[in-house]
C-alpha cells in the first residue's frame, strides 16, 4: 500500500484573493453531474477561468498552472459541502491550502482526502500572497511536523488541529479502516440510544 | 465549554470514543442520501467488499437534479438519467430505503426527514449537503458531510469529528407584522457575519423561537450554514412533539410515551454554559432583502443599499465585488430592485406553511408580465396538500408556473435556470455568483411572501406596504 503519511510538501503557489469565496464558485453545480471524481481536476473555478465561449479568462488558476500551495483569504470554500471543491483542487494539483480561515464542511473534506489545509494570521497570509503574485517561481513548503511554512527563507506558523494533523502526518487520514475496526463498540453505543430501537422499550 | 446544553447531551451519548488520533468517534443515527453525493461512497464501499453498517438507520431521496416539470423517465438530462439509476442501483444493492417518486414521498431531502417523521429530538443526522442543518429544529446535532465522510458513514455508521464551541442565540420580543423567521435568520447572519458561526453549533432559543412553528424552526435552522455555522439546533418542546405525533415513522403508544419522556430529558439546562450568548430584540427585525453575494449582505425591505464611504478596506472590496456582480448601485432603494425571475421553494420555504403564505400574497392578482414565476414544492406530499387546498390555482392564476418537487432553481442542477444577467427573487437560501445556473445571475433572497410580492411588481416592495 502507498505510504499515506503527509509531513512535508513543497511546490510553487498560486492566489486567490478574497474572501467568502464559496464552493459553488470553486465549482459550479453542473460539474457535480458525474457519478466519479475522475474528471473534477478539469472544473475548479470553471466559470472564472473560461468565458462564455470556452476562451480563457486572467485567472490566477490559468496563468500559474503547476502551483500546489493554494493561497486564500477568510472562509475560503463556505456554502455546499461538496467535496467534488476540494477533489477538483486536489486533482488540479493543489496539496496545500493556506488560508485566513476555511468553512468547517470544506475543511473537513480536505482532511479526508489528505488535501492538507491549514490557516495563518491575515498578515501572513498577506506577506506570503504578495510575493507569490510577485513572482509565481517563487518555492514554497510546508513541515507538518514543526507546523511551519517556509516562503523566502521566512518561518511562518500554522495552525490545524491537532487531530487532523496527526491523521495526515501518521497517514491515517483516510478513516473508514480505523472506524471499522470498531464497529462492535459502535454497535453497543447504538444500542444504549433509545431510538435506534424505536423506544421499544 | 459547554456544559449540559443540548449539544453536549447528545454528543456525549453518540460519543462511541477517542480515537488513536485525538479525534472522537461519533455515532450516527440517522444517516439521508440523495443522488449528487453518494455515487462515489458507494463505489468506494463496493471496491473494498463493505457493506452499509446500519441499513435501517439509512435513507435516500432524489432532488438535485430531478426535473420539476415531468418526471417521465428516462429524464431528457442523460446525466440526470445515468444519476438516478445509480442511485436506484445502490439503495437496491445495498438494501437501503429509497424514497423515489413512485413512492409518493420523494423531495428536498431536508423536507423528506421531517415529513416523514424519521427526524426526531436527540439524533445524530449526518447527510451529504451542507442544509443538513435544517433538521436542529427537532433538537438534533445535524450537519452536512463530504462524499468520503458519507463512505464512511455508510460503512461504519460513524465519522471522526472534532467538538465545537455552543452559541447560544436568543431573540426575545415578538415579530412585527410581515417579518418570517426567513427574516429573523438573515437579520441574524447580517448581524453575525458570514464567518460568525465557524467553530460554533447554534442554540437557538428565546421568546420568537418558543412560539415559532416547527415549519419555522426548520427554515432558521436550515440557514445556519449560511452564517459559517455547521449545526444550528432549538431545543425541543411540546410544538416538537405535536409535529411529530402520528408521522410515519414516529413511535406509538406506549412507546411514544416512552420517546416524549426521553425527548424532554434533552434540552438545554436553564444553568448551562454556553461558550458565547447573543441576544437580539425581535422588534428591530424587519423583513429582509439581499441585494450582494453572501447571504450577509442585505437590508431592511424600507431601507437603502449600503453605501461604501465608511467601511474598513477589507468589506469595501467585498461590496464593491459584489456591486460589480449584481450590477446594482449603492444607496439605491431597496425596493426599486428589479425582479424578472420569482422562484419558491427550497428546502429553505419550500414548505406547506411557505406556499400558503406566498398564495395569499397573489391570490386574484396577476405577476408582473415582465417576471417568469415558478412554484416548486418541497415534497411530493407538500404538493398534494397545497393541491388540496388549491394553492396550485392560486399560482396558476396568478401566472406562476407549478411544478413537481426537487430542488430546481435553487441551485439549478436541473433545466430551470436563470439565463443570462437576469435577477431572482427567491426564497432559497444563497445568492452566491453563480448558484442559480447562470455565471452572470443574480439572486436577491427573501422570504416566501416577499418573493411573491416582487413577482406582482416587478420589483421589490416590502411586504408591510401592501398588507
Ligand atoms: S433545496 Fe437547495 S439548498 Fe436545499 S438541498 Fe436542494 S439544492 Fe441544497
Amino acid at each position: 500500500m502507498k505510504d499515506k503519511k503527509i509531513r512535508h510538501l513543497k511546490g510553487r503557489g498560486v492566489s486567490v484573493p478574497g474572501n467568502d469565496i464559496d464552493t459553488d464558485r470553486i465549482i459550479p453545480a453542473r460539474f457535480l453531474k458525474e457519478i466519479t471524481f475522475s474528471r473534477m481536476g478539469e472544473y475548479p473555478f470553471f466559470d472564472e477561468r473560461f468565458d462564455s465561449s470556452g476562451k480563457e479568462k486572467d485567472h490566477p488558476f490559468n496563468t500559474n498552472k503547476g502551483a500546489s500551495f493554494l493561497i486564500a483569504n477568510d472562509n475560503f470554500g463556505c456554502g455546499s459541502s461538496r467535496e467534488h471543491a476540494p477533489q477538483s483542487l486536489l486533482r488540479w494539483g493543489i496539496q496545500v491550502i493556506l488560508a485566513e480561515s476555511l468553512a468547517e464542511i470544506f475543511a473537513g473534506n480536505c482532511a479526508m482526502i489528505g488535501l492538507a489545509a491549514v490557516t495563518l494570521s491575515s498578515d501572513d497570509i498577506r506577506e506570503i500572497q504578495a510575493a507569490v503574485e510577485a513572482d509565481s517561481s517563487l518555492e514554497l513548503s510546508l513541515d507538518l511536523m514543526t507546523k511551519t511554512v517556509l516562503c523566502q527563507g521566512k518561518e511562518y506558523e500554522v495552525t490545524i488541529p491537532e487531530p487532523r494533523r496527526q491523521a495526515l502526518t501518521e497517514g491515517t487520514w483516510d478513516s473508514t479502516a480505523l472506524l471499522l475496526e470498531r464497529l462492535e463498540l459502535s454497535r453497543s453505543t447504538a444500542a444504549a440510544l433509545p431510538y435506534m430501537s424505536h423506544f421499544s422499550s | 465549554m459547554a456544559e449540559k446544553t443540548l449539544y453536549n447531551k447528545v454528543w456525549d451519548a453518540h460519543n462511541v470514543g477517542l480515537l488513536p488520533t485525538g479525534q472522537n468517534q461519533i455515532l450516527i443515527g440517522l444517516h439521508l442520501v440523495h443522488e449528487v453525493t453518494s455515487p462515489q461512497a458507494f463505489d468506494a464501499l463496493r471496491e473494498e467488499g463493505l457493506s452499509v453498517a446500519f441499513p435501517d438507520r439509512t435513507f435516500a431521496t432524489c432532488d438535485h437534479i430531478v426535473p420539476t416539470t415531468s418526471l417521465q423517465r428516462p429524464f431528457d438530462d442523460g446525466q440526470a438519467e445515468l444519476m438516478m439509476e445509480a442511485l436506484e442501483k445502490n439503495t437496491k444493492d445495498f438494501g437501503i430505503t429509497f424514497y423515489d417518486p413512485p413512492s409518493g414521498k420523494q423531495g428536498v431531502v431536508h423536507i423528506v426527514g421531517p415529513e416523514t417523521g424519521l427526524t426526531q429530538p436527540g439524533m445524530t443526522i449526518a447527510c451529504g449537503d451542507s442544509h443538513t442543518s435544517t433538521h436542529g429544529a427537532f433538537g438534533t446535532l445535524a450537519f452536512g458531510i463530504g462524499t468520503s465522510q458519507v463512505r464512511d458513514v455508510l460503512a461504519t455508521g460513524c465519522l471522526t469529528m472534532d467538538e465545537l464551541k455552543v452559541r447560544r442565540i436568543e431573540v426575545n420580543g415578538e415579530l412585527s407584522p410581515g417579518v418570517t423567521p426567513k427574516d429573523v435568520i438573515l437579520y441574524i447572519i447580517n448581524r453575525l457575519g458570514v464567518r460568525g458561526g465557524l467553530g460554533f453549533a447554534y442554540e437557538y432559543g428565546g421568546d420568537v423561537f418558543d412560539s415559532m412553528s416547527m415549519e419555522g424552526r426548520m427554515t432558521v435552522c436550515n440557514m445556519s450554514i449560511e452564517g459559517g455555522a455547521r449545526i444550528g439546533y432549538v431545543n425541543p418542546d411540546e410544538t416538537t412533539f405535536a409535529y411529530l405525533k402520528g408521522k410515519e415513522h414516529s413511535p406509538e403508544g406506549d412507546a411514544w410515551d416512552r420517546a416524549v419522556t426521553w425527548w424532554k430529558t434533552l434540552p438545554s439546562e436553564s444553568d448551562a454554559q454556553y461558550d458565547d450568548v447573543v441576544r437580539f430584540d425581535a422588534s428591530e427585525i424587519s423583513p429582509m432583502v439581499t441585494w450582494g453575494i453572501t447571504p450577509a449582505q442585505s437590508v431592511a425591505a424600507d431601507e437603502n443599499l449600503p453605501l461604501l464611504e465608511g467601511l474598513d478596506e477589507n468589506r469595501k472590496k467585498s461590496y464593491e465585488e459584489a456591486y460589480a456582480h449584481m450590477k446594482l448601485t449603492p444607496g439605491q432603494k431597496a425596493v426599486d430592485l428589479p425582479v424578472q425571475v420569482a422562484f419558491i421553494g427550497s428546502c429553505t420555504n419550500g414548505r406547506i406553511t411557505d406556499l400558503r403564505a406566498a398564495a395569499e400574497v397573489v391570490k386574484g392578482k396577476k405577476i408582473d408580465p415582465g417576471v417568469r414565476g415558478i412554484v416548486v414544492p418541497g415534497s411530493i406530499p407538500v404538493r398534494l396538500q397545497a393541491m388540496e387546498e388549491g394553492l396550485d390555482k392560486i399560482f396558476e392564476e396568478a401566472g406562476f408556473e407549478w411544478r413537481q418537487a426537487g430542488c430546481s432553481m435553487c441551485l439549478a442542477m436541473n433545466p430551470d435556470k436563470l439565463q443570462g444577467d437576469e435577477i431572482s427573487a427567491s426564497s432559497s437560501n444563497r445568492n452566491f455568483i453563480g448558484r442559480q445556473g447562470s455565471p452572470n445571475g443574480r439572486t436577491l433572497l427573501m422570504s416566501p411572501a416577499m418573493v411573491a410580492a416582487a413577482a406582482l411588481a416587478g420589483h421589490v416592495q416590502d411586504i408591510r406596504e401592501i398588507m
